[in-house]
Parts: C-alpha cells; sequence; structure tokens
C-alpha cells in the first residue's frame, strides 16, 4: 500500500464522519490558535513597550528620583522623593562637568485638566526647558516651541500634542488660542507634530509648558523646585557610557553622597529600560504560552479518544482487511495517517485563525500582535506530532487485531 | 514445479476421490488439530483432519455449527494457526509463518467471499475490488484495469462506480466474488456464500461459482446447506471436530 493510497484511505475515513472530525479537528486547532496568539500577543507587547522606550528620543539617560541599586545590586523602585531639582539638571548641561552630554531636559509632569471655553480634557501637564523638543527628538507642526526668555519670565504659553489639540479645538490648527491650566491662561504657541500610530498615545496627548512656569503657577507647594526626570542626551551612542558617568559623578557631588550605592537617584539608559520591561512580559509570555499549550494537549487527548472510537467502530473493515492482506504494518500506518491528518488539519486551520485574529485583534484591543513565522510553523508541526503520537496506541490496537475476531464482530 | 513434486512425495490414502493425481494439490492438510484454550478449559475444535484439495476441484465442505467447520475454514483461509499438524497451501507449509507472512499468504493465494460480503461501504464497486490488489503492491493503472475487468466477468460491468448500498443482496454478493477473483488466487474460499441471499440470488451466485470451475479455479465452500453443497464435485462432511465423510458428488 502506497502512501498516497493510505493518504486517500484516511481521507475518506475522515471525511465519512464530517462533524465527529470537525470537532476533534476544533480541539486542536482552538489549542494552536491559541498559542500562536498569546506568543504574538507577547512578543507585540514587547515590541510596544521597546519602541514606546526608544521613542522617547535617542541615545538618552533616563534620572529619576530614588535609589538606583542596593547592596546586592537589585534595582530598586523608581522613587518618588523628591531628589532631583532643576540645578541638577542645569549641572548635568555644563560642558565642564559633561563633556560627552549634547543636552539635558528636566521634566516636571503632572496630570491636570486643560481647559477651553467649551470643553475641557485631562492630559499630562509637562514643564520643562526649551532643550526638551531637541532631546526628546520631536518636531512642531505648526508654531513655535517657548524660549529660554518664556521660561526665564514664566511665561503663560504653552504647546499641545497633537491630540490633545484636536481633542480640545477639534484641530491641531490652533496657534494662538487660549487654554487654561489651573486658572491660569496660556497662550498657545506650538504644535507637536504626530509621533504616528505606532507609538503610544502618550506622545501625542501632553501639554508642554516651561519649566519655571510650571513651578510657580502650576504646580507650587513645597515641591516646586523638584523635578520628575531629568532627560540627559549624550552626543553620540558611542559616548552613552561616559555620560553615564559623568552624570552620576556630577550627581553624586551636588548631593554629597560618596557611596555610589547610596546614590538617591538613578539613571538608566534606554536599553536598560528594554530589557527590564520586556523581562516581565517574557516572562508572561511563557507561562500563557504554556496554558495555551495545555489546550493542545486537552486537544491530542482528543484525537486519541476519535481514533479509538474509530477502530472500534471500523474493526469489521479492518478485519477485512487484513483477510485481503494487509499486513499489521499497512493498518497501523492508515490509522496514524488517520490521525496525523486530523492533527495537520487542526494545525493549518489553527494557524489560519490565529494570523486572521492577529490582523483583527489590534484594531479591538489597542494592542500589537506580532505573528512570529516560527510560531505558526512550530505550531503547525506540534499539531501533526499531536496527532501521530495520540494516534500511535489507538493504530497499535487496530493492528493486533486477530483478522477472524475482527471479522466476526457486529 | 518443485511444489507438485513435494505434495505428490506423500502417498495418497488409497480409494480417495484424488488418488487420480491429474493436477497438483491447492490445499493439503495432515494430521491437523486445532484447540482452543479459554483460561483453564481447552476445546479441541479440530482433531487429526487430512484433507487435500487439488486444483481445479470444487469442493463442498458441509456440517452443521459447532461440527468445527468454521474453524477447518479459518485455518485453510490463514486466518487462524493450527496447533498440531502440518498445511501445505499450493506446496507452501504455513504452519509456522508469522502474521506479515500469512498476510501475503492470503493476499496472493487465497480470494475470501464471505456470508455478510464485507464490502467496504463507502467505495465504490471497483474500489473494493482493486482492495487485494492494492495490499498486492500492484500500481494503480493496472488495478483498475483489473477491478474493471473481473466485475465484467462477474456480469457487473454496468455498476463499476455504484457503491454497495446501491446494489441488491446478490449483486454486492457478485461484487465479492469479483474481488475474490481480482488477484488471480489459487483458491477462492466461500464461507456460507448464500446464507444471506434470497433463492434467486443464491442461484444467481452458485451459477456464477459453476462457470469459474468451469475455466478451471479451484473453489472450497464452506456450507450447512446440502442444496448448496449439490453444486459442488466433492462434498467433504465434517462433525465433532472430524471429517466424516469425503465422497465425489455425482449431480
Amino acid at each position: 500500500m502506497t502512501w498516497t493510497e493510505t493518504l486517500r484511505t484516511g481521507w475518506a475515513a475522515i471525511r465519512s464522519h464530517g462533524l465527529r472530525s470537525t470537532l476533534t479537528v476544533l480541539g486542536i486547532l482552538i489549542g494552536i490558535a491559541a498559542v500562536i496568539l498569546t506568543v504574538g500577543l507577547g512578543l507585540g507587547t514587547q515590541k510596544d513597550v521597546s519602541e514606546q522606550i526608544s521613542s522617547l528620543g535617542s541615545n538618552l539617560l533616563i534620572v529619576t528620583p530614588g535609589s538606583s541599586t542596593d547592596s546586592d545590586g537589585m534595582r530598586g523602585g523608581f522613587g518618588s522623593a523628591a531628589t532631583l531639582t532643576r540645578s541638577d539638571a542645569q549641572a548635568l548641561a555644563s560642558e565642564v562637568n559633561t563633556p560627552d552630554v549634547a543636552g539635558v531636559a528636566p521634566e516636571k509632569s503632572t496630570s491636570l485638566a486643560v481647559e477651553t471655553s467649551e470643553t475641557n480634557w485631562t492630559t499630562t501637564v509637562v514643564g520643562t526647558t526649551p532643550e526638551w523638543l531637541d532631546v526628546r527628538s520631536r518636531e512642531l507642526s505648526s508654531g513655535e516651541f517657548f524660549t529660554a526668555d518664556d521660561d526665564a519670565e514664566a511665561a503663560a504659553v504653552v504647546v499641545l500634542g497633537s491630540q490633545t489639540a484636536t481633542e480640545l479645538f477639534g484641530s491641531t490648527d490652533v496657534v494662538g488660542q487660549v487654554v487654561t491650566i489651573a486658572d491660569t491662561p496660556f497662550t498657545v504657541v506650538g504644535v507637536l507634530a504626530s509621533e504616528g500610530a505606532a507609538a503610544s498615545a502618550d506622545l501625542d496627548d501632553l501639554a508642554v509648558i516651561p519649566l519655571t512656569t510650571a513651578a510657580e503657577q502650576v504646580v507650587g507647594g513645597s515641591s516646586r523646585s523638584s523635578v520628575s526626570t531629568i532627560y540627559v542626551q549624550a552626543a553620540s551612542a558611542d559616548q552613552l557610557a561616559a555620560a553615564y558617568q559623568e552624570t552620576e559623578t556630577t550627581l553624586l557631588n551636588l548631593h554629597s553622597i560618596t557611596d555610589a550605592d547610596s546614590a538617591d537617584f538613578s539613571i538608566n539608559s534606554q536599553d536598560s529600560l528594554v530589557s527590564t520591561a520586556t523581562a516581565v512580559y517574557r516572562t508572561l509570555t511563557v507561562l500563557l504560552t504554556g496554558i495555551a499549550g495545555l489546550s493542545l494537549l486537552v486537544g491530542g487527548i482528543g484525537v486519541m479518544n476519535i481514533m479509538l472510537v474509530s477502530v472500534t467502530e471500523r474493526t469489521r473493515e479492518i478485519g477485512l482487511r487484513k483477510a485481503l492482506g494487509a499486513p499489521p504494518w499497512a493498518i497501523r500506518r492508515q490509522f496514524l495517517v488517520e490521525a496525523t491528518v486530523l492533527g495537520l488539519a487542526g494545525g493549518l486551520l489553527g494557524a489560519a485563525l490565529g494570523i486572521v485574529s492577529a490582523r483583527v485583534l489590534p484594531d479591538l484591543l489597542d494592542t500589537s500582535i506580532v505573528v512570529s513565522g516560527a510560531a505558526v510553523a512550530g505550531s503547525v508541526v506540534v499539531a501533526m506530532g499531536i496527532g501521530l503520537v495520540f494516534g500511535v496506541y489507538p493504530a497499535t490496537r487496530a493492528a493486533r487485531l486477530a483478522p477472524i475476531d475482527a471479522l466476526r464482530s457486529e | 514445479m518443485a511444489e507438485t513434486t513435494t505434495a505428490d512425495a506423500r502417498p495418497a490414502p488409497a480409494g480417495a476421490p484424488w488418488s487420480e493425481g491429474v493436477a497438483a494439490p491447492v490445499i493439503d492438510l495432515a494430521g491437523v488439530g486445532k484447540t482452543y484454550r479459554t483460561g483453564a478449559i481447552e476445546y479441541e475444535a479440530l482433531r487429526d483432519i487430512h484433507l487435500r484439495i487439488d486444483e481445479g476441484e470444487y469442493v463442498a465442505i458441509m456440517g452443521p455449527s459447532g461440527s468445527g467447520k468454521s474453524t477447518l475454514m479459518n485455518l485453510i483461509g490463514c486466518l487462524d494457526t493450527l496447533t498440531v499438524g502440518r498445511y501445505l497451501l499450493a506446496g507452501d507449509d504455513v504452519a509456522d509463518l508469522d502474521e506479515v507472512d500469512l498476510a501475503e499468504i492470503r493476499n496472493r493465494r487465497i480470494g475470501f467471499v464471505f456470508q455478510q460480503f464485507h464490502l467496504l461501504p463507502s467505495l465504490a464497486a471497483w474500489r473494493n475490488v482493486e482492495l487485494p490488489l492494492v495490499y498486492g503492491h500492484v500500481p494503480g493503472p493496472e488495478r483498475r484495469r483489473r477491478a474493471v475487468e473481473a466485475l465484467e466477468r462477474v456480469g457487473l460491468g454496468s455498476k463499476l462506480a455504484n457503491r454497495p448500498g446501491e446494489m441488491s443482496g446478490g449483486q454486492q454478493q457478485r461484487v465479492a466474488v469479483a474481488r475474490a477473483l481480482v488477484g488471480e488466487p489459487a483458491l477462492i474460499l466461500a464461507d456460507e456464500p448464500t446464507g444471506n441471499l434470497d433463492s434467486t440470488s443464491s442461484a444467481d451466485v452458485l451459477g456464477l461459482f459453476d462457470e469459474l470451475h468451469a475455466q478451471g479455479r479451484t473453489i472450497v465452500l464452506i456450507t450447512h446447506e446440502l442444496e448448496v453443497a449439490q453444486h459442488a464435485r466433492r462434498i467433504v462432511r465434517v462433525r465433532d471436530g472430524r471429517i466424516q465423510s469425503d465422497e465425489v458428488n455425482p449431480r
């Protein structure tokens, strides 16, 4: 009996029990689609996170208040301690202290309502310096960024993110309009160019005002001199390590701390942020894929179940085939092929469902799903393997039937 | 013809119907017995069977149920193994063969016709008929040609693509006969072939066996009906696991 013959016979047997075969295939299908989607979701989230971090700018060091590492080398949490100040940022901007740093932008961010006469919108209000635009690699779509003079005079000017402008005015053509933030009227002087659909929404939904203005008129209070983040841009990728050293030394000196381990700030590169964030998602992906894999196992048991039913039901056929000269291996192969075809069908359909879902779901769930070719190919192969493995026992049972007993069964 | 020499080397009992020695023996059972064992209980279904059937013979094996005729048919058909004795099928000793070799012997030497037809309901008539050739590694186009030929020979040339469900019992049994013929086996072994048929269809199928016999086929028919056995040229009666009588049927 040739392979094509075996395949044809197997296919005919599968087709003759359409509903049963479909349900069995469904079990595998769901498992495979689940694996492809969880892997895709994991990869998509990792991609989102790293894009988000790289969209902060290039060659950046992110300085945040709070401890960096403890004595065991563990990374501490990003504390909310108000240990960083505007003067820290000024010191970091000095050529003498940090020759490898190209630009420094302190940020003081807070979530506030921005109002017009007609509507209001809660967004992130960022107080910063004019260097922010270069350090964060942003561009304006209209108007101008505020100047150092604006900052010095605590001018009530604001640069809006494109989404914020649209939410407030219905368009991005809003230079010259007035918005109210914390009871202070601000004149819109510019609108930021959109970072595009791929980037996080946060990048287009913000209102940027001079740091001094933020400290004196918007946030106020005891923490007015503190900043939440200082972005330090190295002059080039090669100078990133040097910039890190200079930044750390400068800040330690300013804060009169001798031991780097007890620093009251932490410095992270974009790379280290990416690896920290993706490590979490990777663990999560592995876990979810494991659960999806379990459903594949259940699907495999379904295949075995259905093949056992098939063997019982076709005992007479097996007996006849044996009487006509089918050796045990031919019978075994026939049932193995049948089980494998079921697995393969489930795998292919599951892969198709996974790929289609990966196209549709991101629009509904607002997350990226990256379909990896390896995951698709791998799961189709696994599905086939499941059919094969779970087919072995039923096929062997079929092959062992004695022809006379099989022929006489009713 | 080494096979013939082996078989002829053994003396045939005097007065046996095959003693003319015209044709080579297809079946040669010597001192064959079969004992079934279920737990501690032993049951001797057949004992001391000597039976020789030559090429071109048409033999009916008769006996009531429980006589051992089905066991005999299973042994002759290589569907079961014997406990003692020797069985030469077309000159080959099949007593010690394993399952794979037995499958091949069944495939090449024996064409089965069963009481329940045993056709595969999902397959067209010609697909059913070609099955033995599938396991005999005959290439596809030749299989189809031979299957069609065999179906024409049993008068079903117009029903090639019909499925068993679309045919009468008599027609189904004729498909089964075509399937038994298609591999050109040395022996056609029919187990109660008319047991599930009405009298017209029975006559039809038995007429077919007569034709095949006339064409020189070796046929062994297992039956409990004398009427059916009467078609054969020789009747072997089995009772209580022994051959009771073995005589030429005068017709």
